[in-house]
């Protein structure tokens, strides 16, 4: 049984991600798993310089899942450099780094920051987070605006890059042609969907910043739908995520056109989670007696 | 703002009687940044998540639980540590943070006294003996025992904050004045707080004690203290960090805050610091691992 997959040229020892944002650098969930079982660690989104953050509250929990609005709190790419990529060097594990910034400058920093650094396999761009008022989410909701930022980023960055797409789009499908335009080696989807939460007791809004992010197993069929659309789009490969909290789930995603699949949310109800991941995909590939994942790729028919 | 959701469970329980929540926050950094904790000389362990068994559940007060839990987590635990215990019901993600209330002396077993608050603590009140319970621990930092040595020390609690007192009354060493607030003559925890110092209470309808809350206790009865330790909702907690500034003395707070992971991963329950902190970089600590006991006057509240 071969669970390896590839994307652009990178081979991972099997197709299980953590999503950036919910597992840190590795270190906080490297007490409960073990690093080297997974695919690849993605980090959290980081800028050319610290951020700061939103206000609490931050986080709210919904039915089935959470909205959060972090604001994209970093230490910026100088601890990133000297404190989370050596500390993920000690695992064999793919690492691939998150990138936020405000504008296309700033992103270009960080990407050619990374470029010295050979441990980093990819850089995956966050060009969709709901929570913060300038640049981010602003290069994600526009086609022309992404192709614009995915070229500027491949002319800089000397690892393949991961455009990391937003679901609040009204055709995902744009998106994901404008980011293969741009010159993209793959993408991952989908980030969090905005939403909101009232407490109705105290009449305020349950986050700080009013809307949040919402992630966990009730966006799932919406992520899926997203990553089949995606795939029947594009030619580049899709990492996806959206409320995976079993192997069947990433199986799922895999059917849909996936070659890789993210866990989130789910690390915060279960931090075994992506361990378990691992082993619910073995088990299914052994139950159908499936040689390579990659021939579950897309496989789901009518 | 006393509980009206679970998801304040999260951050409430932690400490103070606003909610209990937490989604749950944030992780190991043991080995990056939180203080270097021993127990009879054994380093602490890392933390875990387990299936742990009920060994008793009753209602202490309206909507208060005392449970005690089975668990060897309780070899490790620290006054002022927390819990996050996560319901079954799959519709409710996130862990919810609860501070231990008492340690049993066979370290084998851990008590946790809670407010219901929304679906997750209701679920959990329902548990009997025998049942399983899935629960991470132990979290958080605790509170520093070795600061009190000498010390004439205020040990406060307000509401839902009143029960890791408990365990942090029976480890402290020196004169202790247990200072504990409520909002009416429901005064759980009460009897087992007088074991270990003289107890003073206030209640909000001045059904018990001083009519008020624990800074009019305090004024009543004429209390002094070199230093102090409290978890109380945030009004409580404000008036004590005002309070320790005017007298010059320290004041170790236990603070909540929703949290999401528990562990330090997600960067939800995070707290204005005076100082940038090591881990973040910024002026933002994490309740869940660089707290929830922080000293007053390094945070913004």
């Amino acid at each position: 049984m071969n669970t390896q997959t590839t994307i652009a040229g990178i081979t991972f020892k099997n197709p299980v991600m953590t999503a950036s944002g919910t597992f840190g650098s590795g270190m906080e969930y490297s007490e409960f798993v073990d690093l080297n079982q997974l695919g690849a660690v993605v980090t959290k989104g980081v800028a050319n310089v610290p951020w700061p953050g939103n206000p609490t509250p931050r986080v709210a929990e919904v039915y089935g899942g959470m909205l959060n609005a972090i604001g994209l709190q970093n230490p910026g790419i100088d601890v990133l450099m000297e404190r989370d990529i050596p500390f993920l060097k000690q695992f064999d594990t793919k690492i691939i780094v998150n990138v936020c910034g405000k504008t296309v400058e700033d992103y270009v920093e960080v990407v050619e920051r990374l470029g010295e650094e050979p441990a980093v396999a990819m850089l995956e761009i966050n060009v969709s987070c709901p929570n913060v008022k300038e640049g981010a989410i602003a290069f994600g909701q526009k086609a022309d605006a992404l192709f614009h930022i995915t070229e500027e980023i491949k002319k800089r960055a000397r690892q393949p890059v991961i455009m990391k797409l937003s679901p609040n789009v009204t055709d995902i499908t744009e998106m994901a042609r404008a980011a293969e335009a741009g010159g993209a080696d793959a993408l991952s989807m989908i980030n969090t969907i905005t939403g909101m939460k009232i407490d109705i007791h105290r009449r305020k809004f349950a986050l700080a910043n009013k809307t949040g992010g919402m992630s966990g197993p009730a966006i799932k069929p919406v992520a899926v739908r997203m990553v089949y659309q995606a795939a029947q789009t594009v030619k580049i490969p899709i990492i996806g995520m959206g409320g995976i909290a079993s192997g069947e789930d990433a199986i799922e995603f895999i059917l849909a056109g996936a070659s890789a699949v993210s866990i989130g949310a789910m690390n915060f109800a279960n931090p075994y989670t992506t361990a378990e991941v691992v082993r619910g995909i073995e088990e299914y590939m052994e139950r159908y007696h499936v040689e390579n994942l990659t021939d579950l790729i897309g496989a789901a028919t009518a | 703002m006393k509980n009206h959701t679970d998801v304040l469970i999260f951050h409430t329980q932690i400490c103070a009687g606003a909610s209990q929540i937490c989604l749950m926050a944030d992780a190991n950094l043991i080995f990056a940044s939180a203080p270097s904790r021993k127990r009879s000389g054994m380093e602490i362990r890392m933390k875990q998540k387990q299936k742990a068994v009920v060994l008793s559940q009753r209602e202490a007060a309206p909507q208060i639980y005392d449970m005690w839990i089975g668990t060897d987590l309780a070899a490790q635990a620290m006054p002022g540590q927390f819990l996050c215990i996560y319901p079954r019901d799959k519709s409710t993600l996130l862990p919810r943070p609860i501070s231990i209330c008492e340690v049993r002396e066979d370290r084998k077993a851990l008590r946790i006294v809670y407010r219901v608050a929304g679906r997750g603590t209701g679920e959990f009140s329902q548990y009997r003996a025998g049942d399983a319970i899935d629960i991470m621990g132990t979290l958080g930092n605790g509170f520093p025992l070795e600061e009190a040595a000498g010390r004439k020390a205020f040990l406060m609690g307000g509401g839902i904050g009143v029960p890791p007192v408990l365990q942090l009354a029976k480890e402290l060493d020196g004169e202790k004045q247990i200072v504990v607030g409520y909002r009416d003559g429901h005064t759980f925890l009460r009897e087992d707080l007088e074991k270990y110092g003289s107890v003073y209470i206030a209640t909000e309808d001045g059904s018990a004690g001083t009519k008020g809350n624990v800074m009019d206790a305090i004024a009543e009865n004429g209390l002094e203290a070199d230093i102090i330790y409290a978890c109380g909702p945030m009004p409580m907690l404000r008036a004590i960090k005002a309070y320790a500034a005017e007298h010059h003395i320290k004041a170790y707070i236990s603070l909540e805050e929703h949290m999401a992971c528990g562990v330090g991963a997600c960067l939800g329950c995070v707290v204005k610091t005076r100082e940038t902190d090591s881990h973040s970089h910024v002026n933002n600590a994490r309740i869940c691992t660089e707290g929830p006991v922080f000293e007053a006057g390094e945070v913004e509240i």
